[in-house]
């Protein structure tokens, strides 16, 4: 019997993504210019964050010929982003054929109280996470990837260190942590005990966690895959760098290479400017993307 | 027995945790200096763009095809036929050409039409084994050399050459360690 749109389907398409970088583009040329750099997977947007942080105001999925416009240009995986909440931006995307929905902070959510229902689709989703139990609330909902929310549009990836630290530690500490006090946990976190207890048993997630947020250099990639991202997203860091196309190639090598300092030297020469960067202290709490999704 | 897996992108992971199920000492193959003294090279799924981009960056691409010659048995899954293939339709992208086969990429859909699926493998015994298929290719000709070890709704999913193995599906996302045993006896 065949069977599509299964767990193990969606769950799969991350892990074949793993040790890959997935690269933010708002056109065709951008696209090809990704896949040739050895991209695994492009994200299809209209504005990179960095664009939609400037802009202000309410950020919408992009429009669906933006979509199928950088659907036609490549051959691997297009993923495509709806707000937080609204599913019938989801729906959408699904009917427009993308390969995985990013349920994404970057754009306005549109419920302040629920994620989507993921379970019903048949395309997978990925949603961002700073800590362990919004991970596992998002994998309850039916997230089949995770990555860390980093604050996007900023170059700068102190944020994406600190989520993916922390959803680390919190992964060591329940590895150690006697069943009886699991339950207790689980009420802490905010997550389902059942996924909690997973957790502990295993010692790492159930899907693939990828680092996203802030990524700017061949150096931040090989940093999130040294503190354990499965891969890596660049927003803004490729397509609002000096050489794009250079960049890209160098970031892709630093995330195969991530445990080789005489790789990545090599790699993280002449690559001119990169993206400029933002402190974090100077974006007002209330323009912070991260503290999007509940 | 000492196996390498091309850890480039992708779903290596999987199989060496397949590999050293079976009872093979197995290892991450980055570079081209890892390539060797291995007995056996594994190419797992991912995206056949990306892994040749990175084949090819490190001065790896001419070194697996000549080892390949030299008779050196290689699996390729999903991402990895494809790069066995001689034939890639519609695409002009790198490739090891090492397997008689033409294939055509995503040849099922994009993701939403990604599938499981029982195949009847004969050369494995009677039980079927799970495939899973993701943004899958499959062999749309493949030639006087090559033998067809399973079809579904008549496409060719899984062959072999000599020393080669190629699948369409990931085996290494299941449990059935049948077809990587089937593999390691090539050695």
């Amino acid at each position: 019997m065949v069977e599509k749109g299964t767990w193990t389907v969606k769950k799969g398409l991350a892990e074949m993504l793993k040790g890959g970088v997935i690269m933010d583009v708002t056109t065709p040329e951008q696209a090809r210019i990704a896949e040739e750099a050895g991209a695994c997977a492009v994200m299809a947007l209209e504005r990179v964050p960095a664009d939609i942080r400037a802009a202000g105001g309410v950020a919408r999925m992009a429009d669906p010929t933006v979509i199928l416009r950088i659907m036609d240009a490549v051959t691997i995986p297009v993923m495509a982003k709806c707000r937080i909440g609204h599913f019938v931006e989801a729906q959408i995307l699904e009917a427009l054929g993308v390969d995985y929905i990013d349920e994404s902070e970057v754009l306005t959510p549109a419920d302040e109280h629920h994620h989507i229902n993921k379970h019903p689709f048949k395309v997978p989703f990925v949603c961002g996470a700073r800590n362990l139990g919004e991970a596992l609330r998002r994998i309850a909902e039916g997230a089949a990837m995770l990555r860390t929310k980093g604050e996007p549009g900023t170059g700068n990836v102190v944020e994406a260190v600190r989520h993916m630290r922390l959803v680390m530690d919190e992964i060591r500490r329940l590895t150690v942590t006697p069943p009886e006090e699991l339950v207790a946990v689980a009420k802490e976190m905010g997550a389902p005990y059942e996924l909690v207890k997973q957790v502990a048993e295993e010692g790492r997630l159930p899907v693939v966690n990828f680092a996203a947020g802030g990524i700017a250099t061949p150096a931040d990639a090989a940093l999130m895959m040294q503190l354990g991202a499965d891969g890596i997203f660049v927003g803004s860091g490729i397509f609002k760098s000096a050489d794009p196309a250079k960049r890209a190639r160098a970031i892709v090598a630093a995330t195969t290479h991530y445990n080789d300092p005489q790789v990545l030297a090599e790699v993280s020469r002449d690559l001119g400017e990169p993206m400029p960067g933002l402190e974090i202290a100077a974006i007002a709490p209330h323009e912070r993307m991260q503290e999007r999704g509940w | 027995m000492r196996v390498g897996v091309l850890a480039a992108q992708g779903a290596f992971r999987e199989h060496i945790i397949a590999l050293r199920a079976c009872g093979v000492d197995a290892s991450e193959v980055r570079k081209a200096e890892q390539l060797d003294g291995i007995d056996a090279l594994v190419l797992p799924g991912g995206e056949s763009t990306a892994i040749a981009r990175l084949l090819q960056d490190f001065g790896m691409f001419d070194k697996v095809r000549a080892l390949g010659e030299a008779g050196l048995p290689i699996f390729g899954t999903c991402a990895g036929m494809v790069l066995l293939a001689k034939e890639i339709e519609r695409s002009g992208q790198p490739r090891l050409g090492l397997m008689d086969i033409t294939v055509r990429r995503n040849a099922f859909g994009r993701q939403v039409e990604s599938f499981e699926a029982d195949l009847d493998i004969p050369v494995l015994g009677k039980e079927p084994l799970r495939g899973v298929f993701i943004r899958a290719p499959y062999v749309t000709s493949a030639g006087p050399g090559v033998r067809v070890l399973a079809t579904l709704d008549d496409k060719i999913v899984l062959v072999e050459q000599g020393k080669f193995l190629a699948a369409a599906f990931h085996p290494e996302l299941t449990d059935d360690l049948r077809l990587h045993q089937y593999f390691l006896a090539k050695i």
